[in-house]
């Protein structure tokens, strides 16, 4: 196995899928600029650089994949789909429903976001559940080299828009990669440590600070079970709901708002599904209803720690205590 | 400065062949007699509000004349005339428009949004503008294909007045994109005429930044339209590159049925009824003796026909079942 980080993930799965499959191209502000091994190997009618337009590499983008090529748009930070979300949820979303079902857009739109660069909100929001809000679409947002490439290669293979999310501080990040042509299914979770006393759910990068928080429940005798979302839309509730119903408890974290974020469709389900198994509280762990300040330690703040995992997981033992 | 939209200016020609200005004559009655029946259709309770393009009929029948069998069109809520007159079937059309599972997106786009792959209209968006930052990828796809087919795009002044107006534009000329891009300038924008939201007084002052040769033509000619939609075409397809055509028309019904376009200056809309594009085709046929009182009649006649049978057929399909709402969401 290989020793890869998430960037250099991405773009051997990139490289890797555009050598399978003529179709896929890629655009963006900077893309040849930036990935010029990329623009090296398939040559610049494949790797494009693009005006700084969201709004016009998007359209684009879905233009290109109603008639059957599929692009992988790079829009660089999440805040700028803003100017790409009429491409990408009024028309990549609905145009297939509204059409019914004459066309397929198989399209990949990444973007960072995350904590981490201490750049403000106008380049760090994360509005992840935006896009899980609307009908047509995919969410992923990974978490560790392996998956990075891993659903990058199944985004870019399959048949509907994706929104693939990547929390910017893992980007330098190493970690195993297997050889070979390996594929994440999307809506798959990952269950990256068992145990049967608490479930802790996260994603991105919120995974590293509930496997942290683990380790000091473990320390004090509890055994948290750590699932990685890692696809957000479709959601793997068969997962979640097993875990919730072993463990009884659960807390789920993530950097973005907590009204009407993922956590909060998390905690609903276990209510709905496993409201029995449940023995305490559901605990939501999110980003406050502010946005991003240009102060790194302040942004900082607003992410879940691993403490504040370790807390919250606490907290739902006491009432036993 | 010389401006390329002005400098070209196609006008009234004779030597569009008989055959086709017959064949564009039938074409545009059968679009006037369907939209005004999916109007009736709307202030009888049987269909919802649908936006019509009355008044237009010479831009969508010229321009589709002029292309090619493997041409793709995008176009927006206006869009029944770009459809029939690519050859959809009115029963189909009506059936979707009523919300039926035999039209050709299953029901499920109403009148809005139809788009018929099997027709080459690739794509129809009602979010203003959103055809526009479309076709730069369909545009795409043909080049990287190195397809011989061009894409067409209409849309209208007021969504030229959107910045993907721009954007669009100015990609399809950077990457060298085989877009022909018809600007069917109506004068309004909703409820809003085109005075009042646009500085420039033309949509191809526009487009005269961009590099790509421009034209504009009366709107109301089929004749003018079809001339100047084959020179522009004919081009796209030689240089791969894109074209600029606004075709200067005005929207006889309102916004969307019903409006009782109270709003409009009775003066202008009586002086563009006067230039109906439609009566002038049929005037101009009759007196050079192409057509005749009974011919006409006859064509007529044949188009109410295909209206009451698309209406019979689509009033006799079923509506999805229920089930249908949650089906092709995702591929």
């Amino acid at each position: 196995m290989q020793q890869l980080t998430v960037n250099d993930a991405v773009s051997q799965a990139l490289a890797e899928e555009m050598r399978r499959d003529a179709k896929v191209l890629m655009f963006g502000e900077g893309v040849a600029t930036k990935r010029h091994d990329l623009l090296a190997e398939f040559g610049p009618e494949r790797i494009r650089n693009t005006p700084l337009a969201e709004g016009i590499i998007a359209g684009t983008a879905v233009g290109a994949a109603a008639m059957g090529l599929r692009p992988v748009v790079d829009l660089l930070f999440a805040p700028f789909l803003c100017y790409a979300m009429d491409a990408i949820v009024n028309s990549a979303g609905k145009l297939r429903y509204l059409s019914g079902g004459q066309f397929a857009f198989p399209l990949v739109v990444m973007t960072q976001t995350g904590a981490g660069w201490g750049v403000g909100a106008q380049h760090n929001h994360n509005l992840e559940a935006w896009f899980v809000h609307s009908p047509g679409l995919k969410v992923v947002m990974p978490s560790n080299p392996a998956d990075f490439k891993g659903l990058l290669k199944a985004a870019i293979r399959d048949d509907n828009p994706v929104l693939f999310f990547s929390d910017l501080s893992l980007g330098y990040q190493a970690g195993e990669v297997p050889d070979g042509d390996c594929l994440v299914p999307l809506g798959s979770a990952a269950t990256r440590r068992v145990g049967g006393d608490v479930t802790l759910i996260g994603y991105g990068k919120t995974v590293a600070a509930c496997l942290q928080a683990s380790d000091r429940l473990a320390e004090r005798g509890i055994a948290a079970e750590v699932i990685d979302l890692r696809s957000l839309k479709p959601l793997d509730e068969a997962a979640i709901l097993a875990s919730v119903r072993k463990t009884g408890r659960l807390v789920v974290a993530h950097e973005a708002g907590r009204l009407c974020g993922v956590g909060a469709e998390v905690a609903a389900l276990a209510a709905e599904h496993a409201f029995a198994a449940l023995k305490a509280p559901v605990i939501r762990l999110a980003g406050p209803d502010a946005p991003t300040p240009g102060n790194i330690v302040l942004e900082q703040a607003g992410a879940p720690s691993a403490d504040a995992v370790a807390a919250a997981a606490l907290k739902l033992f006491e009432s036993i205590a | 400065m010389s401006n390329p939209a002005r400098d070209k200016e196609y006008r009234m020609e004779s030597n569009t062949d008989n055959t086709t200005l017959l064949a564009m004559l039938e074409s545009m009655l059968r679009i006037r007699a369907y939209e005004e029946k999916a109007a009736a259709l709307q202030a009888q309770g049987q269909a919802p509000g649908t936006c019509t393009a009355v008044g237009q009929e010479a831009v969508a029948v010229g321009v589709v004349q002029a292309l090619a069998a493997d041409d793709l069109i995008l176009t927006n809520h206006r869009s029944a005339g770009h459809l029939l007159a690519r050859g959809a079937d009115t029963g189909r059309m009506l059936a979707e428009v009523m919300g039926k599972s035999t039209g050709y997106c299953k029901g499920k786009s109403g009148s809005l949004h139809i788009s018929a792959k099997e027709l080459g209209v690739v794509l129809t968006s009602t979010i203003v503008g959103a055809e526009l930052s479309l076709a730069t990828g369909v545009g795409l796809a043909l080049a990287m294909e190195r397809s011989a087919a061009i894409a067409v795009c209409f849309f209208g002044d007021g969504a030229a007045c959107e910045g993907a107006f721009h954007e669009s534009l100015n990609l399809a000329a950077l990457w060298r994109l085989p877009i022909l891009y018809v600007c069917e300038n109506n004068q309004w924008q909703a409820f809003v005429h085109r005075r009042e939201a646009m500085a420039a007084e033309s949509v191809g002052d526009w487009a005269a930044a961009h590099p790509m040769p421009c034209a504009s033509v009366d709107g109301n000619d089929a004749e003018a339209v079809y001339a100047a939609a084959a020179a522009a075409a004919a081009q796209v397809r030689s240089s791969r590159q894109p074209y600029f055509l606004e075709a200067r028309t005005y929207r006889l019904r309102g916004h969307y049925e019903p409006d009782d376009q109270h709003y409009v200056d009775a003066k202008e809309l009586a002086g563009w009824r006067g230039r109906d594009p439609i009566a002038a085709l049929q005037a101009r046929l009759l007196a050079q003796g192409v057509l005749s009182a009974e011919s006409l009649e006859r064509l007529h006649q044949r188009v109410a026909a295909d209206i009451d049978n698309g209406l019979a057929f689509a009033l006799a399909s079923p509506y999805p079942a229920a089930e249908e709402l949650a089906t092709d969401v995702y591929a």
